[in-house]
């Protein structure tokens, strides 16, 4: 029992009601030393945390609502010790980006307040180790980004927002039923308890897996999201302000990745061998289809929108191919994607700062000309995204590639092909954006300062994982095998839950 | 001799005074309220009344208060002091202050006087009371009928507004419809069983075998259509958003949280206790309500531009999710059902306070469009307002989603997993309606004009809303409207001591 993860927990949200409360010119200033401090906590943790032993640590444990059995439980674990620090980096760059960046946007203290409340709740679903407590903060998620994107979003917020809403939201609460159903159906009209670690030991009956599994499924695909439920993408980016839309792209959806290995395999293992191949399926429709449309449209953010279609499609392949390899990969991945994709974000604002705000790619050309270094680090970023050799990305994606072929080989060969795509749509982007003909309104300049201060820390990440993957690699293999220790023994056994019947 | 005269008039039923002490108070109040609202003085009649009535109010909760953990019959059986009556009249009590509080400055209570809409509101009350601790037919009617005829009267308390008359009227009509039918379906279950007591029917129906006896079955049929008038559930839901709209906003307050109640309450016990021997004969029925009531109040609240007629839909659509924990029938059912419609209460009010606070503020009345701007022109109705969309919402850290949660745990415990998945299905829609009223406060700029401090004069002619000219709220209703939505947050992150609070509801009712 600790109270550090707490503390980290609800840092965020006290520093923007102290943002909200304090003088307009300070809240900024607030937010980001706010989001700084969770991320020097979490850079400590990433230290501290013992890897040699894994397993769940820092446990804070509370009976939170004694009728239904809802614990107010958090851990850190080989799965989610990274992504939190990744969190912690891409909401301090946001808050970096809002302080220097758009110095002018109206009620910053509001605007704190909410984005501290998304950390909150993102890192609220990443701690929880109570099912009921990751659904709830799996919803609350949502919440700022209503408010975020109804006060400061683009011409069509609100309709954008409200599709952004329904669609989600039908995912959160049928999980929501589910989870509640898995509680009630696991105490078996005894004391109900949603802890993670009790649902695991008492696994429901597989035909009840089944809707529940899918319940799960459905919700974190919609949420990344992921072909065919990705309706709701192309209005809700092209609406979002930007330093909203780099968490929402790069944090959001790794908490539906990161929610398949943390809930739903452990918990459903033998629906999710039974939905193995349409789940995989959808992931390498995501992957062909995503990296199409990226390849197509002509607004710069709608390319990393679906380019994030096509990523995360290999994030869920990794994960379904329930191999450690896989896993180990998509992890990678998810902590790669999240920071390159936060980062091009960014530069797609500055790509529209120089071209008289115009964020379509028609538009752009020629911007390398008198800015070389904006051009490096854009490149480098660039060449992350598509996976170059030498690139963290380029690891995690041969990984994943590695641990599906030896479970699933075809659909491998079919994912390959996105491997080269990706390399189509990010030279695109670079290219149409850099070279080529200097577009009409284009005036470029360099990089400045304060664009630096947004994109070097992030790039800094970048070349740190390059250099060292093993560093996020090796407490995530722990994780894994935990995550994955379930859904192997039904591939290999048969069902667990006939197994628990049979005792 | 003496003999004689005991044969001859039967013996008096033995009365609980102290059991009883909450209906008593509640009508001795009244009276007084009346009475007090006769006196000349201007400041009596509007300053006094209203806090007579929160007095009244008071003693009510603090006797029902003293009465916790009862479980007895008082009049020989005629109302039932359990855990549940406690529970809800607790509830209709909070609701009935809240909504004293709306009226205190309200033009309706000015129209027919002070004194008249208070006692009427009281004694709305008392007939809740005992329709909520009825526990035969008898009382149950009567307590349906002191409950509707005083709002009958209260709807149309805005006696110089047509929309109000009309309100009124068809209440008028539409209740008694609810009520006749109630009233054939209680001849029949009478005629069939010969009972009046509900336990007494529910052994009477299985020891003789009547559950599908035809007069039962009609009697069944009668109830199930005249209550689902009385608590607006789809099909028969086509008064609300009419009388919603066009009753005194505080009247309408009180009605979506007490009535509401009232209508459960008496729907628990006459169906959980009475007829639950026939319970395979209805329930597919109730189901079958229970999803058209949420199909029907979320579609039907889209596109609304009254507020009003928003919430009055919107509480249909509750109205269908609180049916999802009674169908299952189970202890678990009743718990949800009570915390649902304590949990739901706070942001409902705190909605209908903002409702109340626009239409004195601006000339709007209760359109949407008078809440454009309020973000940044009163940020803290705003927030209160914001706070009580997202409660009924459902959406997570508020009162609003505990009560879904379990509602839907006690769905998934009694084997109707898929209804709360329909719940949760429907409820989404919600979120297009709900969400919207936020955008408008957030977003959009203040109309010019409607801002109490430019001072729009009245509009000039005889139209009914000329004398809704703009003018300041009053402070009790920041001071409720931040309160309620206090409870929506507090209750929202700690809910246990209302779980706590319902722990025992269904003590009274025979479960296992």
């Amino acid at each position: 029992m600790t109270i550090h993860l707490s503390i980290i927990l609800w840092l965020p949200a006290a520093a923007g009601l102290l943002a909200l409360i304090a003088p307009a010119r300070l809240a900024r200033w607030i937010s980001l030393i706010g989001s700084l401090a969770v991320l020097a906590y979490a850079i400590t943790l990433l230290v501290d945390y013992d890897r040699a032993a894994g397993g769940l640590q820092y446990v804070t444990d509370m009976m939170w609502i004694r009728s239904l059995g809802i614990h107010y439980a958090l851990a850190i674990s080989g799965l989610n010790l990274v992504l939190i620090a990744t969190t912690a980096v891409i909401f301090a760059a946001s808050a970096i980006w809002s302080l220097v960046d758009e110095p002018d946007t109206a009620r910053p203290g509001l605007y704190a307040l909410l984005m501290g409340i998304a950390q909150t709740a993102v890192l609220g679903a990443f701690m929880a180790q109570d099912l009921a407590l990751f659904v709830i903060f799996f919803d609350l998620m949502l919440v700022p980004f209503y408010f975020l994107i109804v006060i400061w979003g683009g011409p069509d917020r609100t309709s954008a927002v409200l599709k952004l809403f329904i669609y989600t939201l039908v995912g959160s609460l049928l999980m929501l039923v589910g989870a509640i159903t898995t509680g009630v159906l696991a105490a078996n009209g005894g004391e109900p308890s949603f802890l993670l670690a009790d649902l695991a030991k008492t696994p429901l009956g597989s035909s009840t897996q089944g809707w529940i599994f899918l319940a799960f499924a459905l919700a974190f695909l919609i949420k990344m999201p992921s072909f065919p439920f990705h309706g709701w993408m192309p209005d809700g980016y092209s609406n979002m302000p930007i330093g909203v839309l780099a968490v929402f792209t790069a944090i959001l959806s790794k908490v539906a990745a990161y929610g398949f290995l943390q809930v739903a395999l452990p918990l459903f293992p033998d629906a999710a061998v039974r939905y193995q191949e349409l789940i995989m399926i959808v992931a390498v429709a995501s992957i062909l289809y995503g990296s199409a449309m990226a390849f197509t449209v002509d607004s710069a953010r709608l390319v990393l929108g679906y380019s994030s279609i096509a990523q995360l499609g290999f994030i869920v392949l990794g994960i379904f191919a329930f191999d450690g390899r896989g896993a180990d990969g998509a992890l990678l991945q998810a902590t790669n994607h999240a920071i390159v994709a936060g980062a091009l974000i960014f530069v797609v604002a500055m790509l529209a700062r120089r071209t008289g705000g115009s964020e379509k790619l028609s538009d752009m050309g020629g911007l390398a000309k008198g800015a070389p270094a904006f051009a490096a680090v854009f490149l480098v970023f660039s060449f992350a995204l598509l996976a170059m050799p030498g690139t963290a990305n380029f690891v995690a994606e041969f990984m994943i590639l590695l641990g599906t072929f030896t479970s699933k080989m075809t659909f491998a060969f079919i994912a390959a092909i996105g491997v080269a795509l990706a390399a189509f749509y990010a030279l695109r982007l670079y290219i149409s954006a850099m070279h080529h003909r200097v577009g009409a309104k284009v005036s470029s300049f360099e990089l400045t300062f304060r664009e630096g201060l947004v994109l070097v820390p992030l790039l800094l990440v970048v070349i740190a994982l390059a250099l060292y993957p093993q560093f996020a690699l090796s407490p995530a293999t722990d994780g894994t095998t935990r995550a994955l220790s379930a859904t192997q023994q039904v591939q290999g056994s048969g069902s667990v839950a006939e197994a628990g019947e049979a005792k | 001799m003496t003999s004689l005269l005991a044969a001859a008039a039967p013996p008096a039923p033995t009365i609980d005074w102290a059991g009883l002490a909450p209906l008593v108070i509640l009508i001795i109040g009244s009276i007084i309220v009346l009475i007090a609202g006769l006196a000349g003085p201007r400041p009596i009649r509007t300053r006094v009344v209203p806090l007579l009535t929160l007095a009244t109010l008071a003693v009510t909760i603090a006797s029902v208060i003293s009465l916790w953990g009862e479980n007895t019959q008082l009049i020989e059986g005629a109302l039932q002091l359990d855990p549940l009556t406690l529970i809800l009249t607790l509830l209709i009590c909070g609701g009935a202050v809240v909504a004293t509080l709306l009226a205190w400055r309200e033009r309706a209570a000015e129209e027919i006087a002070h004194g008249e809409f208070f006692a009427l509101m009281l004694l709305a009350v008392a007939g809740m009371f005992v329709l909520v601790a009825s526990r035969s037919l008898v009382s149950t009617f009567v307590g349906l009928e002191l409950l509707s005829l005083p709002l009958y009267i209260l709807c149309a308390a805005r006696v110089r507004e047509e929309r109000s008359l009309e309100a009124g009227l068809k209440y008028l009509i539409v209740g008694s419809v609810g009520s006749a039918t109630v009233l054939y379906g209680f001849a029949l279950l009478y005629g069939a069983t010969g009972e009046t007591g509900y336990n007494e029917i529910a052994s009477k129906i299985s020891s003789a075998g009547l559950a599908t006896d035809p007069l039962v079955l009609a009697a069944v049929a009668m109830c199930t259509v005249g209550f689902a008038f009385k608590a607006s559930l789809a099909p028969f839901h086509q008064w609300t958003p009419d009388v919603y709209e066009g009753a005194p906003t505080p009247v309408t307050a009180f009605m979506s949280i007490a009535t509401k109640a009232a209508a459960f309450g008496v729907i628990i016990r006459l169906f959980d206790v009475a007829l639950r021997p026939a319970i395979e004969s209805w329930r597919p029925i109730w189901i079958g309500i229970a999803l058209i009531t949420m199909v029907v109040g979320n579609v039907g609240a889209l596109r609304q531009s009254s507020m009003k007629r928003m919430l009055a839909y919107s509480s249909i659509a509750q109205a269908g999710y609180i049916l999802v924990g009674f169908v299952i029938v189970t202890d678990l059912g009743v718990q949800a059902i009570c915390s649902y419609l304590i949990l739901y209460t706070f942001g409902n009010l705190a909605a209908f306070v903002v409702v109340v606070a626009r239409e004195r503020e601006t000339t709007e009345g209760d359109n949407i469009s008078a809440l454009r701007g309020l973000g940044s022109q009163r940020p803290l109705l705003a927030a209160v307002m914001t706070l009580a969309m997202l409660s009924l919402a459902g959406i997570p850290a508020t009162a609003g989603f505990m009560g879904k949660l379990r509602l839907i745990e006690a769905a998934a415990a009694g084997d109707y997993a898929w209804l709360a998945a329909v719940l949760v299905v429907l409820s989404v829609i919600s979120m297009a309606y709900y969400l919207p009223v936020i955008a408008v406060m957030w977003r959009g700029e203040a109309q010019p004009g409607t801002d109490p401090a430019t001072g729009v004069p009245a509009l000039a002619g005889g139209a009914p809303e000329a004398d809704g000219e703009a003018g300041s709220a009053g402070w009790e209703l920041t001071a409720v409207g931040v309160l309620l939505s206090a409870a929506v947050i507090v209750f929202g992150i700690v809910p246990q001591p209302v779980f706590n609070l319902v722990a025992s509801a269904a003590r009274g009712l025979g479960f296992n």
